[in-house]
């Protein structure tokens, strides 16, 4: 393993430039660094002018997604080993605007995330007295796997569809809006169909895949769509063929 | 309202149409596509065919598996041309040729599923 | 990629996609043949229906179809067909478990079983229209 590598890493700086440049850095290449090592190393020793997001340096933040030769991956979570001897591209992640170097523009998935409602919903509120909403395991099974998600939008960078389709409301929204649906205390389900049945929320999805491929939590969200558009669409014909039935 | 209503239901379509295509359209291609023309297998007898189509139920079947069949190729050809040519914009026209074009079929197919005996 | 415009926002890059997204990766690219493939699910119809005209005018035009499918073109886009059609049908197959969560008696069946289920039933539908057709 040689002891440096270089970084090719794409610069914008929207103050004097209109496009993306790549700048090559070489940086030491020790077995245990990952990507996030090497981007500090160059805004600590080599250019302090590098902007990037990230926090938690162990996966469980999100914060630090990036394309690194062009697969969109959590950069405290790819080691740089395994790409010498390089040179290691990295980009901002695909499918967002960007507002400097590798940073993205994440308000589209804020707001998306918002309107599919991603709490628990409920028609009627117990009182106090009668105490907590208690669930079992398995009822805690049935949603765990999509509360997993750390919303670090490694999917929506993957998806060919967000980068297509405006109005596609996306990977992890669908899939946390799944989590509160299949969650036995939530009662929000109609509400959320509201949002998510309109003609772009999840119907422009092909189940192309990629999301569940990048996905570093194993959410699966490519399932947790089709789950829904089966759920969703049952529910459509039901409303169809009764239309007095109780939403 | 009515656009929203469209969409559920023609994934339940492509979803049925995707099940019979996948089961059936194998096994049919490889008989009278490849395995009969190249002489592998010798083909059923015209008597033996028209006795099989002959059956209310064989061509009710069929009637369904050409429709929906139809109808999964017509909405996946859709997203294909909305995805792959980024023709979005043109969505109109490309619903009508696709769905158009799974109506007319569907409806040859009756006639001719009638029109056998 | 929508967002409303303030004065700090026209510096923001938005990269457009290319046309040929689906040939930055091999996934991209398998994604698209199988969408293809529903052209040949259509083409599997529309030679079906002409083998019920053709039986339907009598033993002659049912042999002459014969003939006709056995001509080099025909032959040869039936052969692609098949590819495709086996193709939608294998990865239909394959994605199956991730659409369809079962649960009986209150646990989920294992993914496997769901796919397993699945090509069964695929064995027994060719089964059937084999002995259908070849059957006395």
């Amino acid at each position: 393993m040689p002891d440096r590598i270089t970084l090719s890493v794409a610069r914008y700086r929207p103050e004097d430039e209109s496009a993306i440049s790549f700048q090559q850095y070489e940086v030491p290449c020790h077995k245990e660094w990952v990507v996030l090592d090497g981007l500090n190393y160059v805004k600590d020793q080599l250019d302090g002018t590098l902007t990037y997001r990230w926090s938690c340096r162990m996966g469980v933040c999100g914060s630090c997604g990036m394309n690194v030769n062009g697969e969109p991956k959590l950069t405290c979570a790819t080691f740089l080993a395994d790409y010498a001897p390089g040179p290691v591209r990295v980009e901002p992640m695909t499918n967002f605007p960007v507002i400097r170097d590798l940073v993205v523009e994440i308000g589209d998935f804020m707001r998306k995330l918002t309107e599919v409602k991603p709490w628990i919903v409920r028609k009627e509120e117990k009182p106090l007295s009668e105490g907590e909403y208690r669930q079992t395991p398995s009822e805690l099974e049935e949603y765990k796997q999509f509360s997993m998600c750390i919303n670090c939008l490694l999917c929506y960078a993957a998806c060919p569809i967000y980068g297509l389709e405006p109005d596609f409301i996306g990977p992890a929204a669908i899939a946390l809006a799944q989590r509160y649906n299949l969650d036995g205390r939530d009662q929000g389900a109609s509400e959320r169909l509201e949002i998510l049945s309109q003609h772009e929320g999840i119907w422009g999805c092909t189940f192309v895949g990629e999301c569940t491929k990048v996905c570093p939590k194993d959410v699966d969200p490519a399932g947790a769509i089709q789950r829904y558009k089966l759920s969703a669409s049952l529910a459509s014909l039901k409303r169809l063929l009764m239309p007095w039935g109780v939403p | 309202m009515a656009k929203r209503s469209f969409e559920p239901l023609l994934w339940l379509l492509f979803s049925a149409g995707g099940v019979l295509a996948a089961l059936l359209a194998p096994i049919l291609l490889l008989l009278f596509g490849v395995a009969f023309p190249l002489g592998w297998l010798s083909p059923p007898g015209h008597e033996h065919l028209l006795e099989l189509l002959r059956h209310p139920l064989a061509r009710v079947f069929l009637f369904g598996f050409c429709t929906l069949s139809l109808v999964h190729g017509a909405h996946r050809f859709r997203y294909t041309l909305y995805d792959g040519l980024q023709i979005k914009h043109l969505n109109e026209f490309v619903n009508l040729v696709c769905y158009g074009g799974a109506i007319v079929g569907s409806a040859v197919a009756a006639h001719l599923l009638w029109r056998v005996a | 990629m929508r967002a409303s415009y303030t004065e700090y926002h026209p510096r923001w890059l938005r990269r457009r996609k290319s046309t040929y997204w689906w040939l930055e990766r091999v996934s991209y690219l398998a994604f698209i043949l199988r969408e293809l493939s529903s052209v040949f699910v259509v083409w599997t119809v529309a030679f079906l229906l002409l083998l019920v005209h053709a039986v339907s005018q009598g033993d002659n035009s049912y042999r002459q179809f014969l003939s006709w499918s056995a001509s080099t073109p025909v032959l040869l886009l039936n052969l692609t067909s098949l590819l495709f059609v086996v193709f939608h049908a294998a990865t239909w197959f394959r994605l199956a478990p991730q659409a369809m969560v079962v649960h009986v008696r209150g646990r989920r069946l294992p993914g496997a079983w769901i796919a397993a289920s699945n090509y069964l039933a695929w064995a027994l539908a060719t089964a059937l229209v084999a002995w259908l057709l070849l059957g006395d």
